[in-house]
């Protein structure tokens, strides 16, 4: 684990995110786990709030519009505008709230992030769409991947104990629906992981809580 | 000399006595007790508490976030805005609520201390707010404040360059000493805060009052200094111990930075 | 405060919920978050406690010195309640001058101790006309997840239970603060048609109305207040009333303890 200002030791590598470079040296810039990936090292932020990137799915939430676009908040310092021909409804100039009102909450990928932090999403892709029914889990955005994990088989056993739908967002919101009684379980594995009162045995953790509460193991 | 609650006293104060020991029983170069947690409000981005001597002081860092309102705005950085505010109960007299003119001064200096060194480029048209409110007072809160409102920026994932410690060193009884108290601050010669990007040793916060002779000034800073080591450590173990049981082992792999 | 967004799918899962007799945090509708207090927690303080309710965190302080008493009740001492809602315990408290919130709090804590004579004002005279003692209650929120009035109220109550009159102003002893009666306040809040208790921030933000009940150490209703914009029924009132008189007997512990 690193902090702001401590050495970062680069052994020939570039100097990714999470880090900067004073005098030569390369140190860190954030609160996070030093980590190698593609030729560069990197701190991974522990903390934070949501920075978007490109092709991130995210829940959002509509906090504003107007007669050709919604704005949305992605649960980051950046509010996202959607512009109605983003949207997968066909929308008259000022028909705006007929589609999605204040309020709403919705699943959308972002298209792009330019260099002033403006952000653009869309909801014109597979699976993205307005919510309705279920509740939305707000995590720390740096447990994501865990809640997720290694190609998706935490979220997915998840989903195949308590059989739930389930959208996990990138920005650290969780869509989950079904059955009540499934979605509290449900709920419960994702704020187990985000409390991740243990570094290790997670997985073996929530599986064990699942097959408590559905009284069996899944393959 | 902080003049926030001036008790009408008559008695004579002897603020060293002949092994020159002070009054709480420490020596020139000695600090008070220091005890930082990271990490300790809910709704807060990030958040931390300092005990130092007889202060004690929350800080919580909100943001980045929308700038409010607009017009103060950056189009090319975030904002650092930081608030000092001393609660009523803070101090032995009681304290009308609300920013008097102290508070406002102290807020400005730290907030020109954090600009410094948060990368504020990297957040245009926002603004990081930090909130000091001190609790409990026993001079030297706003380094006490400044000590903590850097760890509730880290822990608030706010990139920057270092963390910020602070200390403050006066004389009292003609003698130079470290992390003066109430009293010391109230009848001693001089005060002196001081706030320092700790790898580089970059002053960002300075401020003094009383009468130092250059010499006494030197003594004086080297003892800050000094101390600031001391404290940088434990506002490192503060942070390490609120993260400590996290892993993270399955990091994201970052995407390409774009432009 | 500034108006947050509310999720329309999170206020009728909630609403749902609830309806079904749970809550999101696992509580069922009469149950009140625990509750921690720590008395002289500020040593500047006369008297002081930081009270946890939940995840809300409030710190009250009490600062005693003497003045002189107001020209037309010259037998009586002086008492003021101020809160503060300091931006640090809320995303959505802003810097300023108290919002409505922060007085009708000020003002309703300050009514559940002068109304019920939990402090006898009379009982703070030193010298009729010329010199009485001065109480200033001082509340400031640290965290804010819901159910500020009782948290506040709850702190207020420790901290006089605590609180000294400073010997040094009148060249005696330090003597305790005298308080006679234990009014505890406990805040109901009907969610469509299901009312909970101790609102956590995620109700609070979705309730239509809101009644909050002071019963003190002898089941009597000492203090009333109402608040939003949504109404309750007669039998409503009288379910509320007798529900905080049974919760209130379990707080109560807490708070003289």
């Amino acid at each position: 684990m690193v902090i702001p200002g401590d050495v970062i030791e680069t052994h020939g590598l570039k100097p990714g995110e999470g880090t900067y470079v004073e005098g030569g040296k390369v140190f860190a810039s954030l609160l996070g786990i030093r980590s190698e990936h593609g030729g560069y090292v990197d701190v991974i932020p522990l903390t934070g709030r949501y920075i978007p990137r490109a092709d991130d799915d995210v829940v959002g939430q509509v906090v504003d519009l107007g007669p050709s676009h919604w704005l949305v908040d992605i649960n980051s310092p950046y509010p996202a505008p959607l512009h109605a021909t983003e949207s997968p409804w066909r929308v008259e100039f000022g028909e705006t709230s007929h589609f999605m009102d204040v309020g709403d909450s919705l699943l959308a990928r972002v298209i792009s992030v330019d260099e002033t932090k403006r952000v653009q999403i869309t909801m014109r892709d597979q699976g993205l769409r307005r919510l309705t029914g279920g509740q939305i889990v707000e995590i720390s955005y740096s447990k994501v991947p865990r809640v997720i994990g290694k190609s998706g088989s935490m979220i997915s056993m998840i989903k195949s104990y308590t059989k739930t739908q389930a959208f996990v967002g990138q920005n650290g919101r969780i869509w989950v629906d079904g059955d009540p009684k499934d979605v509290i379980h449900a709920v419960r594995a994702v704020h187990m992981i985000d409390e991740n009162a243990q570094a290790a045995g997670l997985t073996d953790a929530v599986e064990d809580y699942l097959a408590g509460a559905y009284g069996r193991k899944e393959g | 000399m902080i003049m926030v609650d001036v008790e009408p006293v008559e008695k004579e104060i002897q603020l060293l006595d002949a092994n020159e020991r002070r009054l709480d029983g420490r020596a020139l170069d000695e600090l008070r007790p220091i005890k930082i947690e990271a990490g300790v409000l809910r709704r807060a981005d990030g958040s931390a508490h300092v005990e130092w001597g007889g202060n004690r002081v929350l800080a919580a860092v909100y943001g980045p976030r929308e700038a409010h309102p607009r017009h103060l705005q950056d189009p090319a950085r975030a904002l650092v805005q930081c608030r000092y505010n001393m609660a009523p109960f803070s101090v032995s007299d009681r304290k009308r609520p609300g920013p008097d003119r102290r508070s406002v001064e102290i807020s400005k200096v730290t907030s020109e201390a954090f600009s410094a060194v948060v990368f504020t480029e990297q957040f245009p048209r926002t603004s990081v707010d930090v909130f000091i409110e001190v609790l409990q007072a026993d001079a030297g809160t706003r380094c006490a404040g400044i000590t903590a409102a850097a760890v509730a920026l880290a822990d608030a994932g706010i990139p920057m360059r270092d963390l910020v410690t602070a200390c403050a060193s006066g004389k009292i009884a003609g003698k130079v000493a470290l992390d003066l108290n109430k009293e010391e601050d109230n009848f001693g010669d001089a005060d002196c805060p001081m706030a320092i990007v700790p790898r580089t040793g970059e002053i960002v916060l300075l401020q003094m009052d009383g009468h130092l002779t250059e010499d006494e000034f030197d003594q004086a800073m080297k003892l800050s200094i000094d101390a600031t080591k001391r404290i940088y450590e434990m506002q490192k173990e503060a942070l390490r111990r609120r993260y400590s049981t996290v892993a993270f082992d399955e990091p994201r792999a970052p995407a390409e930075v774009s432009a | 405060m500034s108006a947050e967004v509310i999720s329309e799918l999170m206020r009728e899962h909630i609403v749902k919920l609830v309806a079904s007799g749970k809550r999101a945090d696992g509580r069922v509708p009469e149950e009140i978050r625990p509750l921690k207090i720590r008395k002289n927690y500020i040593g500047t303080a006369e008297g002081s406690a930081r009270v946890n309710l939940g995840n809300t965190d409030v710190l009250v302080g009490v600062k005693i010195s003497t003045g002189e008493p107001y020209p037309d009740t010259p037998r009586s001492g002086v008492l003021t309640t101020s809160c503060e809602l300091v931006p640090l315990a809320s995303p959505t408290f802003e810097s300023g001058p108290p919002s409505p919130t922060a007085i009708e709090l000020a003002r309703v804590v300050d009514r559940g101790i002068r109304e019920t004579k939990t402090v006898d004002m009379e009982k703070l005279v030193i010298t009729p006309g010329e010199k009485v003692w001065v109480v200033f209650i001082d509340i400031h929120a640290l965290d804010y997840d819901g159910n500020l009035f009782d948290a506040a109220s709850y702190g207020t109550l420790a901290a006089l239970s605590c609180a000294k009159m400073p010997g040094r102003m009148t060249g005696g002893a330090d003597k305790p603060l005298p308080v006679d009666h234990w009014p505890v306040s406990i805040t109901a809040a009907k969610i469509r048609n299901t009312i909970v208790f101790d609102a956590a921030l995620d109700e609070e933000r979705i309730a239509d109305a809101r009644l909050t009940v002071a019963i003190d150490e002898n089941g009597d209703v000492r203090a009333m207040q109402k608040g939003l914009s949504g109404s309750f029924s007669y039998d409503e009132v009288r379910y509320v009333i007798s529900t905080a008189r049974r919760l209130g007997n379990e707080l109560r512990r807490t708070i003289q303890a």
